[in-house]
């Protein structure tokens, strides 16, 4: 192997950084570790070590198409190497910001753990610009002030327009410096294709390495579980993965589309779902997380697989040369088992267009909390009679599952609080639920029964 | 500059907290940015498995052996006394020795050179354990007597008596669940060894003093022998009152052992999981009451889940008994403290200090009783007010300064309560699943420590020669805004810009033997220290003028920034120095002791504060009630600060504190697996409010009062008493589910209350 490869480079505010990937547990050092013991900038905090709190948020800088994109992401489990051709800011970086004069014009700091986080996610909104202070700022959590001197800085700071290439070519030209120069590291514990070809070749030649994206679940195997990841294959490189395609029929989006750059589609064609990736973490972790991790990590409580089910939409999986599609509901076959071979990997989620569709999460904190329960119903009713029922849970199962018991007895019969009220009994054929810390079992029981009753109201019955 | 006619940043002056900048910009620094050195040691702690168990054998040899490890502690390591309880009961060790009480507790720690290292090489310990049985909850601890105190009962007229005589009576129960601080900065300390074995300590505490305790008794050695130093916190909300010395002194045990720098910093599991939290309460009760609402006659029982230890739980258990009547007289009342042990992290210091359980109780009453009667809850509740005649309180204190009548009408008026009751009635009527409540909740809240000897303050002053001033004090900085509140009193006293005082991290080497920053009361003491202190030096300058210009006392006028001496005019600094070369001491210290204050728990009686403070706030809620989940609207608040030395600093408190409350009684769910261990340990499972969670409407505005007590300026503390008005959103989701809610009310507790699916 020649050097070039075992190096990745990137801009740690304007100095460009070159670090050497000899040994894997430099692979998976965290961008917080680096920058407070490797750096000694101590103005990025940890506060969890889980991408739950924002006190380590930083922005990172990525050059697409000439433009420049500014993202607040969670320094505590992003891996060094993901910053490979990219530029790093940490707070350190961002001395002159209006962000920092607009949090101390408007007192909004106390103990001022947090308040650096705060920053970093407001450099990227004035950037960027942004729809919902709250959406925004809602993955830093602040445990004095109460959060309204924030949500005043916020409103008072305004936005810049550097994002603007014409406003930063210096930046835009090093980027793409650095890009060009951009190596494929492969050292054996780290690996970044950029072709879903390369991709498959190299997981196929190496089927025990972890598959990496957003790293929002794989980072805390590191900074929770303690465990080292002897081998990675990094996804944020693949460019058809990153792909979003429309027809008149279906939505396809690559399994290594962000929850962000995917929202506004998923949003124009059901709003109920865009309601749940708005909900789905927060803007740190959208940044990064993938709705494609989201399917294939196999959590029972993964906010979109209930949704995809109840749209009925299909995933395609690669190995080696070798393609295949499968509906999404049989891609979950138990907890913690998956219908995907070694070397296997989703390149993509195909949606149909134009279903019906309501979705409600339930958690109990609205914003950036994992849920309990969430309910996707994709219910039409014709002349009165229900003719298509497709109802999917998350929570409810090992897996997300369809209600089969419910929709039978929804589908057929008259659209009326009759019929609801025995689909609702059936649920207690589909399910079993367990108790944990996040709800009991009775509570998750009986919340799916009520939102079925909920959508049924809400669709105009009474 | 400010011009002559006043200086910048005196009392009053709603100035920026003095950090704000270094804040924002990310240059404040907490103790785990400090830079150690290169041979320092990191240290891990291995919590206990089990909730309750003997240790029957343990070998650490693999674990010494082990990459990077510099050393291993336990219990016979330690020198001096395994013990850091805060009250000398002797229930703490610091680490186990021979048994385990709850899981999480420290059974031996690893110095290595990496947190990485040390975590690690603790894995590979071998120790057996014969399980014991474990209590785990109040009911299973009442069931086998198991409480680390004795109750207390507080008490006036007879509420046995008049119970049985009262028109209505009513009896409930209600949970209150507990809440962890999740101060953004988990616990840390760093000590640096000095000469004769002395350490130097850095460490995020509310209580320099306690942990300098802690640490020269764990290491045998004299307290001169330690100096604790404090510049901030991350936060602290009580949580780094008693549960900082640990890991202080697990590092100083470090540092004198192996004479390297020492660092212990709890990463945020290992924090939630190893110390503290606010206690839970379980409240029964019995009420007499006329049909006008009026409470005749209460007997009350608030019982605390105190954990394995006693700690504070006394003081925090009384403090509930103190704060049951809340802003009511009942003539009629006994209210009975009962402090379970149970096989749980000891519960400890939490804003509010029991206070919030004790006024949750009285709060479910006037509910209950209001819901019996078919009456507006705020008819009832001001119907029972203490007023000018009905004044003394079921601990005999006298109600002096109560304005709560007066807050609670303008609050009423202002915020439209009557109008928006009205409203909602309509509402509600008009939607079939999505219900909304309102509620509006007084509260008063008694300052100063119950217990007698923590309310003294110290405060060490210099001026230079050059007319700066460096300014010290027995208080912490944890966010609250003390160090800003207390250098512009120091302004305030020497009459300069508060641009002249530096502010300096707390350290017991300059102020002596201080209380914790805790009970509200740090602006009170300290402040009032640093003005005794201000003024001594002042009288000193003053004497200074009389005898060396020869001027009468009254031709001596310290102007803002100036000195006018006779005819002459003096800047400040000039001034100064002119009393430096006529070598006059220009360093003072200052000692507050808070006055009147008395209390005999054998008779449950006396004056346990000083003054009281007040407020109150109106809650609108929505709640879905096929799902539980619920949203605060709208909040309005007027509250009690006296004379607001910063109006600013003030209504941040206020503000947070609310939203902290709200957090304790929403989704702050604190859950314990079967075996007794905590699986909400951290963000992604604990969820303390973010910012969508703040109501879109939210008014605050400070009530227009001066304290009756010689406080500092007027003032009144604010630090604790804002917690509690988040009790006004509790009961305005309860106005919707009625019934039994336990609190906190999360989406499952709300669904509950509301009744099974139909």
């Amino acid at each position: 192997m020649s050097d070039t490869t075992q190096n990745i480079k990137f801009l740690l505010g304007e100095e460009e950084v070159t670090i050497e990937l000899n040994d894997a547990s430099t692979c998976n050092m965290t961008v917080l570790e680096f920058l407070r013991e490797k750096k000694h900038l101590k103005g990025t905090k940890e506060g969890c070590g889980e991408g739950d709190c924002g006190a380590c948020t930083v922005v990172v800088v990525e050059e697409i198409g000439d433009d420049l994109y500014y993202s607040a992401v969670n320094s505590c489990i992003q891996f060094l190497p993901t910053l490979d051709g990219k530029q790093l800011l940490s707070v350190e970086h961002v001395q002159d910001h209006p962000a920092i004069s607009a949090l101390v014009d408007n007192n909004a700091s106390q103990c001022g753990f947090c308040t650096p986080g705060f920053t970093m996610s407001l450099v990227a909104m004035y950037e960027n610009g942004s729809d919902s202070i709250s959406d925004d700022l809602a993955g830093n959590l602040c445990r004095c002030t109460g959060y309204g001197p924030i949500i005043n800085a916020a409103e008072s700071m305004g936005t810049g327009a550097t994002d603007d290439p014409e406003n930063n070519p210096d930046l835009v030209a090093r980027l793409k410096a650095l890009k060009q120069n951009k190596s494929n590291p492969d050292t054996g514990s780290y690996f970044a294709p950029t072709s879903i070809a390369e991709l498959a070749e190299t997981y196929a030649s190496n089927p025990d390495a972890t598959l990496l994206a957003g790293g929002t679940d794989v980072g805390l195997w590191v900074t929770k579980q303690h465990k080292l990841l002897e081998k990675i294959i990094y996804l944020g490189n693949v460019v058809e993965l990153k792909t979003i395609s429309e027809t008149d029929d279906y939505i396809t989006i690559g399994a290594g589309v962000t929850y962000s750059q995917a929202i506004d589609i998923i949003n124009k064609n059901y709003p109920d779902y865009g309601e749940i990736i708005r909900r789905t973490g927060a803007k740190q972790v959208r940044n990064v997380g993938t709705i494609g991790g989201n399917i294939a990590n196999g959590s029972p409580i993964g906010d979109s697989p209930p949704v995809l089910i109840a749209l009925g939409a299909h995933i395609v999986l690669r190995c080696g040369d070798k393609t295949r599609e499968l509906p999404i509901e049989s891609f979950f076959i138990d907890y913690g088992k998956q219908d995907i071979a070694a070397g296997e990997f989703i390149t993509s989620i195909v949606i149909p267009k134009n279903q019906p569709l309501k979705a409600y999460k339930i958690s109990k904190r609205n914003d950036q909390d994992i849920s309990a329960v969430l309910g996707a119903f994709s219910i039409a009713v014709n002349d009165g009679v229900v003719s298509h029922a497709r109802i999917a849970y998350g929570g409810m199962a090992g897996t997300p599952k369809r209600a089969t018991a419910c929709e039978k007895a929804l589908v057929g019969n008259s659209f009326d609080m009759a019929t609801v009220t025995s689909a609702m009994q059936a649920m207690e054929s589909d399910f079993t639920p367990l108790s944990d810390m996040r709800a009991s079992a009775s509570y998750r029981m009986n919340v799916a029964k009520n939102l079925l009753k909920k959508c049924y109201l809400e669709m105009g019955g009474a | 500059m400010s011009n002559n006619a006043s200086i910048n940043g005196g009392v009053g002056s709603g100035i920026s907290h003095d950090s704000t900048k270094k804040h924002a910009n990310g240059t404040a620094v907490y103790v785990d940015d400090i830079r150690v050195p290169e041979n320092a040691l990191h240290l891990y702690a291995f919590p206990s498995p089990h909730a309750h168990a003997e240790i029957t054998a343990m070998d650490l040899s693999e674990v010494e052996s082990a990459d990077g490890v510099a050393l291993v502690l336990t219990a016979d390591d330690i020198t001096g006394m395994n013990d850091v309880s805060p009250t000398h009961s002797g229930d703490d060790p610091l680490l186990a020795d021979g048994k385990v009480m709850f899981q999480g507790q420290a059974i031996f720690a690893v110095a290595a050179d990496s947190l990485n290292q040390a975590r690690a090489a603790a894995q590979l310990a071998k120790i057996s354990f014969k399980p014991l049985p474990a209590i785990l909850s109040i009911n299973e601890a009442l069931a086998q007597d198991s409480f680390v105190f004795t109750p207390q009962v507080m008490a006036q007229g007879d509420a046995e008596g008049e119970l049985k005589n009262a028109k209505n009576t009513l009896s409930g129960k209600l949970n209150i669940g507990g809440q962890d601080h999740f101060y953004l900065e988990g616990q840390a300390s760093l000590v640096i060894p000095q000469e004769d074995g002395d350490v130097l300590v850095h460490c995020s505490t509310q209580h320099p003093s306690e942990v300098q305790t802690h640490v020269a008794q764990v290491l045998g050695v004299e307290r001169n022998a330690v100096t604790v130093e404090v510049r901030r916190m991350g936060g602290g909300f009580g949580g780094k009152e008693t549960q900082a010395s640990p890991w202080a002194a697990l590092a100083a045990m470090t540092a004198q052992k192996t004479g390297r720098p020492a660092k212990m910093r709890l990463v945020r599991d290992d924090d939630m999981i190893m110390t503290g939290k606010r206690h839970p309460f379980q409240i029964s009760y019995e009420v007499g009451f006329d049909d006008a609402g009026i409470v005749t006659a209460l007997d009350m029982t608030l019982v605390s889940d105190c954990g394995h230890s006693l700690d504070l739980s006394r003081a925090i258990n009384d403090r509930a008994l103190f704060h049951a009547d809340n802003c009511y007289y009942i003539p009629n009342m006994r209210v009975t403290g009962l402090k379970c042990r149970t096989n749980k992290v000891s519960n400890t210091a939490f804003r509010g200090f029991g206070a919030p359980q004790g006024m949750m109780a009285i709060e479910e009453v006037m509910d209950q009783v209001a819901q019996k009667l078919g009456k507006d809850p705020l008819a009832v509740r001001q119907a029972n007010l203490y007023n000018a005649s009905n004044n003394t309180t079921h601990y005999g204190m006298v109600v002096e300064d109560n304005v709560a009548p007066e807050i609670i009408a303008q609050l009423k008026t202002a915020s439209n309560y009557d109008k928006r009751r009205a409203e909602i009635e309509e509402f509600n009527a008009n939607n079939e699943f999505v219900k909304k409540g309102i509620a509006l909740t007084p509260l008063k809240f008694g300052i100063s420590f119950t217990t007698k000897f923590l309310n003294q303050a110290g405060a060490l002053i210099h001026i230079y020669a050059d007319g700066s001033v460096q300014l010290n004090h027995g208080g912490t900085e944890m966010g609250q805004g003390l160090f800003t509140k207390v250098a512009q009193i120091v302004a305030n006293t020497l009459n300069i810009d508060l641009e002249h005082i530096k502010i300096t991290a707390t350290n017991t080497g300059k102020v002596p033997n201080t209380s914790p920053t805790a009970a509200s009361s740090g602006t009170d003491m300290n402040g009032m220290a640093a003005k005794l202190a201000a003024e001594k030096l002042i009288d000193r300058l003053r004497q200074f003028a009389i005898e060396h210009y020869g001027v009468a006392e009254g031709d001596v006028k310290f102007l803002p920034n100036r000195v006018k001496v006779g005819k002459q005019t003096f800047s400040f600094k000039e001034f100064v120095n002119a009393a430096y070369m006529e070598r006059i001491q220009l360093s003072a210290t200052g000692f507050y002791a808070t006055p009147k204050i008395n209390f005999d728990p054998e008779t449950g009686k006396g004056r346990p504060f000083l003054y009281f403070s007040y407020g109150a706030s109106v809650s609108e809620v929505e709640v879905d009630t096929l799902t539980g989940e619920a949203e605060v609207v709208r909040v309005d608040i007027l509250h009690d600060v006296g004379r607001s030395l910063n109006p600013t600093i003030d209504l941040g408190q206020i503000e947070g504190g609310f939203i902290q409350g709200v957090g304790w009684l929403t989704n702050e769910e604190l859950f314990w697996n079967d075996d007794g261990a905590l699986a909400t340990h951290a963000p992604s499972t604990y969820k303390i409010p973010t910012m969508g969670d703040r109501p879109d409407i939210f008014n605050i505005t400070l009530f227009d009062n001066e304290n009756m007590e010689d406080t500092v300026y007027k003032s009144k503390a604010v630090g604790e008493p804002p917690f509690m008005l988040a009790i006004s959103t509790y009961r305005a989701i309860w106005q919707v589910t009625k019934g039994n809610l336990d609190a906190p009310a999360t989406p499952e507790a709300i669904l509950k209350a509301c009744g099974e699916p139909s």
